[in-house]
């Protein structure tokens, strides 16, 4: 029986601009089991990001959480102060970025921001945290080293920059690696081998990954659970075979359809979802993707949906499926 | 629908499952009003409110500086007997007897210099000559600079390399050191211009002094400017060869162009907006040294070093200038923040 | 790297030949030439001088003399101080003015590095808006403005500090702060954009999610980055104090380089002058050379082995 590692509850989180309260996190509740590999899914603005900074603790003024709970690996994260975070990065979760041209510091060696996070969080002295280092680069399969050690951010390819990252993640053994797009801004073929890279060390040293990321096909390849979210809400939520086979949610519906897809008929077309993204100064009253939904009906414009359980994993978040359950309870009461 | 109770607590009816209509969707997405660039930036401006309390101080200076002369009792180099080294609205004797016969004497709002010059009109003066150098300066910086620049960039290849090697050399030439030297040496012959050649008579009008601060800006300030309008004219071509290659239609190139015309103009008048106060530092500063425009016109430079000896006795003679031309220079730099802040399009969150 | 090194003394060379011509022609604008004062001199000094600078010499004979006589380092006799080479000159009046010029420099840099810092850090919040209004001043006012009211404020009207000559400690105070005053408040706010752009970094969110504290991160990782762009000022800068100089030692009445400078053109000594200004464009065009190189050096960036 596997522990529940993360378990997001009800977390509303905002930025108070100058401009205004920007929703970045609407109620969000999202839970994984060690050993999952989770994948976070949505737009830009989405709010996929801000949600992994904040189980690190890592969201920068001016924004703040101002509800809900966040439970990771038996720490109240939603509780702890800076100091005891601290302890937490690096350590038992880590994260890598997407950019890692910009995520390593361009003035310093790889050996030393390697060895920083050691020296960080354990006792190693100078020889064993380099053996250390050396072991870490190896265990992400960049070869030589001993002379990348002493090398630049620069001069290295972005892919071995990510590996890096990868290496920097792992270097204290964390129980949960969020990859926040870490293949972005790679070339497809390094992405497939970071991707397997990742499914590699999570079976070496036991790890869970929450998978942050607009496209859906790594999230097929990788994840077992995935979280849809949409404006600072998960619409829906469930295992990828769920998800990708019986999906529930428009929005997802509407993902799905628009990833070309290599065996199509050669005149199937790809539809785009149509409308703008929502305004998150302002958001509205009801579903916020109820402009852009063909099936929208009145109470989608007027009232937050609330989820409905499909199976005992797969939950969405959407009037529709709440018609279905109004309208048979209708039958009934006849 | 009769009022059946609802298994739900919140009472949801039939009606709430139809579908919505277009209209009701489209009152729900909130479009953000889209603007001109010019719109944009003028409306952000005005939301500045130290820009635009620089704007109205600029505008005062202004006013006091090209408008009120004209109207004022005294003149700049006109010296009154009797009155020198007067105080602040303190009145000479042979003044106080005109008063006394029912004459009306104008006070002397800043008193006197030991002249007997009126400091208030030669302060006016003063801020006239540097308005008039910063404006007139940045001009032709604005003319040659975009000239140079533009030809570099659009002919680009061997002629752009030369043009923009010269631009290094010069860029590196000390130049107040130079400035300082023509300003010494250029006396000479402008002199010789003014007084033997027919033509060049206004030469002694307008002052030595000042042509050659307008030379010398001629010569080398301009390589600032040549820079940035190079580089607006290169981005521009790349956008042309773009375009091309995309083979977008006619509406779309025409869009990007007038969007990176805007914006190339947007960047022209902030930096010549802040070369403005920027040449009438340098103005100032040559007076100071008593290398501007030659006696008895009044600059707020010269005023302030004549000052600096009697400055235990007659404080405001150097305060007086010393604020003047410090109010002229922030003003303009405020304002050039404010416009660059107002209609730099990378800053727009 | 040393192709970068040697192209840059070259074009430091080509600069200082050009100032040098430049600075010779300028000068023979002066009616009857900058080695003659502008009462007639006597028979027995035309003829010396005449001899010394081949004054009788075409124009184009007369230049190459100068440069040949540049390259010794000789820079002439003063017009006015009675015959003083200016090379003397030069040797007991610029100390003086270095001294200051590195306190300037040395107070500018510790206190607009960390002033900008801090106004980065507190984005928005009181004390950058303080510092930011500061600054702004800072760079709008005049040095001859600067001076002139510190001269009055402390100097006159609360008399505690002394506003002429350099005689104690105590006489560096008003001078070196005059001098300092327009690169702290634009290295205060250079280091502010720049400490604004580092902490937007990711790199930044790379050291925090490792664990490191915020004033860690700071100090190591921020600050060397958002440092970089001040290391470019510095050549700059230098022209600024060099500028600024002239002001300051005027109205401190500081025997220095800038004060005899000045004094020399008001006095139109033109051997003075001129040597003088090859001697500080040297100083200055090589300064900027220095400081160009050493920046390449230091960003690893640009270092490619």
């Amino acid at each position: 029986m596997s522990k529940t590692l993360l378990d997001i509850k009800n977390l509303r989180l905002s930025f108070f601009t100058p401009q205004g309260e920007v929703k970045a996190l609407n109620d969000v509740s999202v839970s994984m089991q060690e050993g999952d590999v989770l994948g976070i899914v949505g737009e830009s603005g989405s709010g996929k990001s801000v949600t992994a900074s904040s189980i690190m603790g890592l969201v920068s003024h001016p924004g703040r959480i101002i509800g809900g709970t966040i439970e990771f690996n038996g720490h109240r994260i939603h509780e702890m102060s800076e100091k005891e975070m601290r302890n937490i990065r690096g350590k038992e979760v880590s994260m890598i970025f997407q950019d890692p041209i910009t995520s390593l510091n361009p003035v310093y060696t790889i050996g030393n921001q390697i060895r920083e996070v050691i020296y960080l969080h354990t006792d190693l002295n100078k020889q064993q945290a380099y053996e250390r280092s050396v072991e870490l680069l190896k265990l992400v399969g960049i070869n030589e080293p001993e002379r990348r050690l002493k090398q630049y951010p620069h001069e290295l390819s972005g892919g071995m920059r990510q590996r890096v990252m990868i290496a920097i993640a792992l270097a204290c053994e964390p129980k949960l690696l969020i990859a926040d797009e870490p293949t972005t801004a790679l070339d497809v073929t390094i992405q497939a081998q970071i991707i397997e890279l990742m499914m590699e060390l999570k079976r070496k040293i036991n790890m869970s990954i929450i998978m942050i990321t607009h496209d859906l096909g790594i999230v097929a390849s990788m994840c077992n659970k995935i979280v849809v979210m949409y404006a600072g809400k998960v619409v829906e939520a469930g295992t990828t075979d769920e998800i990708f086979y019986n999906p529930k949610h428009e929005y997802t519906k509407g993902l799905l359809r628009s990833i070309p897809r290599i065996n199509s008929e050669k005149h199937e077309k790809l539809v785009p979802i149509d409308g703008t993204p929502v305004d998150m100064l302002n958001p509205p009253e009801g579903c916020p993707f109820a402009p852009r939904c063909e099936k929208c009906m009145k109470i989608c414009l007027r009232r937050m949906p609330e989820f409905t359980q499909i199976t005992s994993t797969h939950k969405s978040a959407c009037w529709l499926l709440q018609k279905e359950v109004f309208e048979q309870k209708r039958r009934e009461g006849k | 629908m009769n009022n059946k109770k609802n298994p739900f607590s919140f009472q949801l009816n039939v009606s709430d499952f139809l579908p919505a209509e277009e209209s009701e969707k489209q009152g729900m997405v909130v479009m953000r009003e889209s603007v001109s660039f010019w719109k944009d930036g003028f409306r952000r401006l005005r939301k500045n409110k130290l820009a635009m309390a620089s704007l109205f101080v600029i505008i005062v200076i202004m006013i006091s500086a090209f408008i009120i002369p004209a109207f004022y009792p005294y003149s700049y180099e006109q010296q009154i007997r009797g009155s020198e080294n007067l105080g602040i609205m303190e009145y000479s004797e042979s003044e106080l007897e005109r008063i006394e016969a029912g004459e009306k004497v104008f006070p002397h709002l800043l008193g006197t210099d030991s002249l007997g010059r009126d400091l208030m009109i030669r302060i006016m003066v003063g801020s006239k000559i540097s308005l008039l150098v910063g404006i007139i300066a940045s001009a032709i910086i604005l003319v040659i600079g975009s000239a140079y620049g533009s030809i570099a960039g659009y002919f680009g290849g061997k002629v752009d390399m030369i043009m923009m090697r010269a631009v290094d050399i010069i860029y590196t030439v000390p130049d107040i050191l130079i400035i300082i030297l023509l300003s010494v040496t250029l006396k000479y012959p402008l002199k010789e211009l003014a007084d033997n050649v027919t033509g060049f008579e206004w030469i002694n009008t307008v002052g030595i002094g000042l042509i050659s601060i307008f030379v010398v800006f001629s010569l080398l300030y301009w390589v600032g400017m040549a820079r940035i309008v190079r580089s607006q004219v290169l981005m521009l071509k790349e956008q042309e060869y773009v375009v091309a290659a995309k083979a977008l239609g006619a509406s779309d190139s025409r869009i990007i162009k007038k969007h990176l015309l805007t914006n190339s103009i947007g960047t022209l008048i902030v930096t010549t907006t802040l070369q403005i106060p920027s040449s009438i530092f340098t103005e100032s500063f040559l007076s100071f040294l008593g290398l501007g425009v030659s006696a008895p016109m009044p600059s707020l430079g010269s005023l302030a070093s004549q000052a600096i000896g009697g400055i235990s006795s007659y404080p405001h003679r150097l305060m007086a200038p010393a604020v003047v031309i410090s109010l002229i220079i922030l003003s303009f730099n405020l304002l050039g923040d404010g416009l660059r802040d107002a209609f730099d399009p990378k800053l727009k969150n | 790297m040393g192709g970068y090194i040697i192209k840059r003394i070259i074009s430091g060379i080509v600069t200082l030949f050009l100032v040098a011509t430049l600075t010779f022609f300028l000068m023979y604008l002066v009616p009857g030439g900058p080695f003659l004062s502008e009462k007639a001199p006597s028979e027995q000094t035309l003829k010396a001088l005449q001899e010394k600078y081949g004054l009788d010499q075409p124009v184009g004979i007369q230049y190459l003399n100068y440069m040949k006589r540049l390259i010794r380092g000789d820079l002439g006799t003063s017009l006015k101080m009675r015959g003083q080479e200016v090379n003397d000159i030069i040797r007991t009046r610029f100390p003086v003015s270095a001294k200051i010029g590195l306190m300037a420099v040395i107070l500018a840099i510790a206190v607009g590095i960390p002033m900008g810092s801090v106004a980065a850090l507190h984005r928005g919040k009181w004390f950058d808006r303080l510092i930011m209004l500061i600054s702004t001043m800072g760079i709008a006012i005049p040095g001859f403005v600067v001076s002139t009211v510190l001269m009055f404020f402390f100097g006159v009207r609360l008399k505690i500090l002394p506003t002429f000559g350099l005689t104690s400690p105590l006489h560096y105070i008003l001078p070196v702060a005059a001098l300092a005053f327009y690169p702290t408040a634009y290295i205060s706010r250079l280091m502010r954009s720049s400490m604004l752009d580092v902490l937007g970094q990711d790199y930044m969110r790379t050291a925090r999610a490792k664990g490191l504290g915020q004033f860690k991160a700071l100090f190591k990782h921020a600050l060397r980055n958002a440092v970089l762009p001040v290391v470019t000022y510095l050549g700059p800068m230098l022209a600024g104090i060099l500028t600024g100089s002239f002001v300051v030692e005027k109205i401190f009445t500081i025997p220095g380089l800038g004060s005899q400078f000045v004094g020399s053109i008001t006095d139109r000594d033109y051997p003075l002058i001129m040597g003088t200004t090859i001697f500080l464009a040297f100083l200055l065009i090589t300064m900027n050379v220095i400081v160009d190189i050493a920046y390449k050096i230091i960003d690893p960036r640009i270092n490619l082995k």
